[in-house]
C-alpha cells in the first residue's frame, strides 16, 4: 500500500506548548521552556502511523498573522507559502480569549484547521470550564483537549489529524468574522474587483486577500503583485482607495477597526463556551512573583540566584571533578607503566590523556551550570529576569527581552545568539549579538576553574565570579558605546508576556542537561582530541634539537662524580648521596625537556607570539594556548595540559596541571589577567559562524573578532600592568 | 488619564490606544482594546516596566508605552 504523506503545521501563541506537542507527536526533543520565544526556527519531524507519513512542523510562536520579528515571519510564511495540509492551532486553554485571536485568523485562511486546547490542566486548576462541543459547533472545526507536558491527548490528536486530512470539508466556512457593514462592503467590492482582474492562479482565497489588503498587509501585497501581474498595481490602488475611504469614515486605521471586530467575534464565542465555575482561591504563581519581582527584593534575589548558580557550579562540581581528576591521573600513570617507552607512549600520556583529560574533568561543572540555566528556563524565571533587568538594559538602549539571550549566554553563546531573533528591531538584534560573547559561556569555565584553582586557593570562587561580573560590566559599557556610535536608534517598544511559574518536569531538566552535555562530550571526543594531538605533535617535533647546553655530558659528569663518592661512603651516607644524585639528574632532565619544547615547532611559534603577550603577563605557553582557543575555548586548557605535561613529575599526574602552573613563572596577577583575556577575546569558531549567519554579513563577524581581541588585550594589559604598579605582582 | 499614572492594585478601562503603526497594532492584537479592563499588578524595582493583567494573563509593558494608553474609570480593586 503506498504511503500517504501529510504535512502538518503546529501554530499558536508563544508559550502555548507547540514544541511540547511536537515532541509528543514525533518523539523528538525540541527545546521546550516556559517563556515566550523559545523556538525561533521551524523544525520538521516525522512519524509513521497507520500507513500515513506525517511531516510535522513546529513553528515559532506568534500572536497574530501580522508578523513583526524574524521568527514570527518564519511562522507566518510557512503557513502561507508552504500550504500545510492541516494547520493545528495550539491554544493555551487557560488563556483562551487572547489565543483565539490567532486561531480565528488561522481559520480565516480557509485551510483545514484543528484547535487543540492545550494546558487543559491549568484551565481546570483556575476553575475555567470550556465547552469544547460548543466551540466545535460554533467554529466548525475539530476541537480537542491536551495536556502537553503529561503527554495526554496525543493519540486523539493524531486520530483527528488524519481524519481531518482525509475529510472533505466545506470551505469556505459559513460562520466567519463579520467586520461590520462598511468593511464588509469594502471586502466584497474589493473581492469582486480582484475576481474581475484575474481568473485563476491566486495563491489564497479571494476574500482573505481582500481582507489582508484592507489591512495593508505587506507580504500579501507583495504576493498579489507577484501573482496578478499585470493587474497587481491596479488591485493595490483599489485597495488603497478603499482604505482611504474607511479611514475617513472611522477616523481610524482600518486594520485597527478590523482587529476590534475580530475580538468582538471572539467575545461572542467566549460567552458561549467558557465559564468560570470557581474562583481560584490562591494563585500560587502570583504569590511567588510578589516576592521574586518585589520592588525591594526583586533585584537582590536575582543577583543572589546568579551568584548561587555559580557557587553551585564550583563547589558542588568540585567533588566529582576531583574523582574524575584522580581517574585521569591514574590512567596517565597506568598508561605510562604499561606502554613501552617511546613516541607512542608520549602521545598517549602527554598528548591525549593530558590534553583531553584536562578538559574532561570539567564535565560535572558544566552539567550543573546547564541544569541551573534549564531551571531558569523551565520555571518561568527567565521572563522575570527580563522584566527585572529591563531598566538596566535601557542603559544600553536595549530592552528587557535582550536580556534573555544574555542570560542564555552563560550556557553557550550559539543558541543565545539565535535567541535574539525574537527582537523586533534589527539594530537591537545586532547590538545584542555583538555584546553576547561577553557573557561568559560554559566553555570558558574550565579555564577559570583551572587558573583560579591554581592561584587563588579558597578565594577561587570569588575570583571567578568577578570575571563574570567583569563580562557583564563590559557588555554594558561596550553596548552603550556601540549604541551611541555604530548602531544609533530609538529604543524599540517592549511588550512581553509573563507566563505563570510552572513546576519543571524533572525529566525535562535532565533531558536539557544531557543534550548540552552531549555537545560537550562530542567536543571532547572531536575537536579537543584532535587539537591535543596536534599540539602534542608540534611540541614533540622536531625530534632532534640543538640544546643550549650539553645535558648528556652534564648528567654523565654528575653520575661519575657521585658514583665515586658513593663507592667511598658508608652507612646512611650512601642513601643520602644516592638520592642527591637522582635529584640532580632529574632536575637536569626536566630542564632538558623544557628546553626541548621551547625549541619545538610550537615553542618557536610561542616565541614569535610572546612579544605580543608579554605585556599582559603571558609566557609563550599561555600565548599558544590562547591562540588555539579560538577553535573552542576549552582548548586553552587542553593545550596548557599538553604543554605543561612535559616535564611534570611522575607521581604528580593528578592535579598535575595546577602544580605545574604554580611552578611556572605565572603569578596570581598574571593568571587573573589571562582569565580576563580569555573572557573577552575572540569568540570561538562556532560563535563567529553563528554571528555571521544571524547578521547575514561577514562584516559583523569580523568586527566582533577584532573589537573583542583588542579589548581583551587592553583590559588584560590594564589588569597586569596596573596590578604591578599597585604592587600586586 | 494614562495607564502609566495608575498605582499598583488599581483597575482601569482602556479608552484609547495611541502610538504609531505596528506597535499599536501589536498591542491591540494582544488584547489592549477599548473597553478592556486592565489591572496594574506591580511596578518593577526601578519603577519600569510595569506588570499588567488583562484578559486573564500577565504582560509587562514599558512606562513609555504605557503612557500611550488612555484609560478611564479608574478604580481601586485590591
Ligand atoms: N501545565 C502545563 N504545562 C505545559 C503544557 N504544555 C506545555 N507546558 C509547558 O509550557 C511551557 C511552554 O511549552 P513550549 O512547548 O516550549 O511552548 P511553545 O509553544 O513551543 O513556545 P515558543 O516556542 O516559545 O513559542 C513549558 O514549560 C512546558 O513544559 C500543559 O498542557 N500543561
Ligand atoms: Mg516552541
Amino acid at each position: 500500500m503506498p504511503k500517504k504523506s501529510i504535512t502538518i503545521a503546529l501554530a499558536g501563541n508563544p508559550n502555548s506548548g507547540k514544541s511540547t506537542i511536537f515532541n509528543n507527536l514525533t518523539g523528538t526533543r525540541q527545546k521546550v521552556g516556559n517563556w515566550p520565544g523559545v523556538t525561533v526556527e521551524k523544525k520538521e519531524g516525522h512519524l509513521k502511523t497507520n500507513g500515513y507519513d506525517l511531516a510535522v512542523v513546529d513553528l515559532p510562536g506568534t500572536y497574530s498573522l501580522t508578523a513583526y520579528s524574524i521568527e514570527e515571519i518564519v511562522a507566518r510564511n510557512f503557513i502561507l507559502d508552504e500550504k500545510p495540509d492541516v494547520v493545528v492551532g495550539i491554544i493555551d486553554a487557560s488563556n483562551l480569549e487572547r489565543n483565539l485571536y490567532l486561531a480565528t485568523q488561522l481559520r480565516e485562511l480557509d485551510t483545514k484547521v484543528i484547535f487543540v486546547l492545550n494546558m487543559a490542566d491549568c484551565a481546570r486548576e483556575r476553575g475555567i470550564k470550556i465547552d469544547a462541543d460548543k466551540l466545535r459547533e460554533l467554529l466548525d472545526v475539530p476541537v480537542i483537549f491536551t495536556v502537553g507536558n503529561r503527554n495526554q491527548g496525543t493519540s486523539e490528536l493524531l486520530k483527528t489529524i488524519i481524519s481531518t486530512a482525509e475529510a472533505e470539508i466545506d470551505l469556505p466556512r459559513t460562520r466567519r468574522v463579520y467586520y461590520g457593514k462598511d468593511i464588509e462592503k469594502a471586502i466584497n467590492e474589493l473581492s469582486e474587483f480582484i475576481r474581475e482582474k484575474t481568473s485563476a492562479g491566486l495563491p489564497y482565497h479571494i476574500r482573505w486577500i481582500a481582507i489582508k489588503l484592507l489591512e495593508n498587509d505587506k507580504i500579501v501585497k507583495e504576493r498579489v503583485l507577484e501573482y496578478t501581474n499585470p493587474y497587481g498595481e491596479a488591485i493595490l490602488q483599489e485597495a488603497e482607495l478603499k482604505r482611504e475611504h474607511l479611514r475617513e469614515f472611522f477616523d481610524e486605521e482600518p486594520e485597527i477597526v478590523m482587529t476590534d471586530h475580530r475580538y468582538g467575534f471572539i467575545a461572542g464565542i467566549m460567552k458561549e463556551v467558557e465559564k468560570t465555575v470557581s474562583k481560584q482561591r490562591v494563585d500560587v504563581s502570583r504569590q511567588i512573583d510578589q516576592v521574586l519581582t518585589n520592588r525591594l527584593l526583586g533585584l537582590p534575589i536575582f543577583v543572589f540566584f546568579i551568584w548561587a548558580m555559580f557557587q553551585l557550579t564550583f563547589s558542588l562540581g568540585a567533588y566529582p571533578m576531583d574523582w574524575i581528576d584522580a581517574g585521569v591521573g591514574w590512567l596517565g600513570v597506568g598508561a605510562d607503566r604499561i606502554l613501552p617507552e617511546g613516541l607512542f607512549a608520549d602521545l598517549i600520556v602527554n598528548g591525549i590523556i593530558a590534553g583531553v583529560g584536562s578538559v574532561a574533568i570539567f564535565l560535572p561543572n558544566i552539567l550543573i551550570l546547564f541544569f541551573c540555566i534549564a531551571l531558569f528556563e523551565d520555571t518561568g524565571y527567565m521572563a522575570r529576569a527580563a522584566f527585572l533587568m529591563d531598566k538596566v538594559m535601557h542603559l544600553i538602549g536595549l530592552h528587557g527581552k535582550s536580556f534573555i539571550p544574555m542570560l542564555m549566554g552563560f550556557g553557550c553563546n550559539v543558541p543565545a545568539i539565535m535567541a535574539t531573533r525574537t527582537l523586533e528591531s534589527e539594530k537591537d538584534r545586532i547590538l545584542t549579538i555583538l555584546i553576547n560573547p561577553m557573557m561568559s559561556c560554559a566553555a570558558r569555565l574550565p579555564v577559570y576553574i583551572l587558573l583560579a584553582g591554581a592561584f587563588f586557593g579558597a578565594k577561587a570562587g570569588n575570583a571567578i565570579f568577578s570575571i563574570y561580573a567583569l563580562g557583564i560590566v563590559l557588555a554594558i559599557s561596550v553596548g552603550r558605546l556601540f549604541r551611541s556610535t555604530l548602531l544609533r536608534g530609538k529604543v524599540a517598544p517592549f511588550v512581553m508576556e509573563l507566563p505563570p511559574y510552572r513546576v519543571p518536569m524533572f525529566k525535562g531538566l535532565l533531558i536539557h542537561m544531557w543534550d548540552r552535555s552531549k555537545i560537550f562530550l562530542k567536543k571532547i571526543g572531536g575537536v579537543i582530541l584532535i587539537g591535543s594531538v596536534i599540539i602534542w605533535f608540534l611540541s614533540a617535533f622536531p625530534k632532534h634539537v640543538q640544546f643550549s647546553r650539553n645535558y648528556e655530558s652534564e648528567i654523565a659528569n654528575i653520575s661519575v662524580h657521585y658514583d665515586a663518592s658513593i663507592a667511598a661512603a658508608q652507612g646512611d651516607l650512601v642513601e643520602k648521596l644516592v638520592s642527591e644524585r637522582d635529584e640532580a639528574i632529574s632536575a637536569l632532565e626536566v630542564l632538558r625537556a623544557r628546553e626541548k619544547v621551547e625549541r619545538s615547532y610550537i615553542g618557536r611559534l610561542g616565541k614569535v607570539l610572546s612579544p605580543v603577550f608579554a605585556p599582559i603577563g603571558m609566557d609563550w605557553r599561555g600565548s599558544v594556548a590562547v591562540l588555539t582557543g579560538f577553535v573552542a575555548k576549552e582548548i586553552v586548557v587542553s593545550t596548557m595540559g599538553v604543554l605543561y605535561a612535559v616535564g611534570a613529575e611522575e607521581d604528580e599526574k593528578s592535579d598535575a596541571l595546577k602544580v605545574a602552573l604554580r611552578k611556572s613563572n605565572m603569578t596570581p596577577l598574571s593568571a587573573y589577567a589571562m582569565m580576563a583575556f580569555v573572557l573577552i577575546y575572540v569568540p570561538c569558531l562556532a560563535t563567529v559562524a553563528v554571528i555571521r549567519r544571524e547578521t547575514n554579513s561577514w562584516k559583523w563577524a569580523v568586527f566582533s573578532i577584532t573589537y573583542s581581541t583588542i579589548l581583551a588585550w587592553l583590559v588584560a594589559f590594564l589588569i597586569y600592568q596596573g596590578g604591578k604598579v599597585v604592587g600586586l605582582a | 488619564m494614562d495607564l502609566s499614572e495608575l498605582k499598583e492594585g488599581q483597575t482601569a478601562t482602556v479608552a484609547r490606544v495611541g502610538g504609531d503603526g505596528p506597535f499599536r497594532r501589536r498591542l491591540l492584537e494582544m488584547g489592549f482594546l477599548r473597553g478592556t479592563d486592565i489591572y496594574v499588578e506591580k511596578y518593577a524595582p526601578l519603577r519600569d516596566p510595569i506588570e499588567l493583567i488583562l484578559k486573564g494573563y500577565h504582560v509587562s509593558l514599558r512606562m513609555d508605552e504605557a503612557a500611550r494608553i488612555q484609560v478611564e474609570n479608574v478604580r481601586d480593586s485590591r
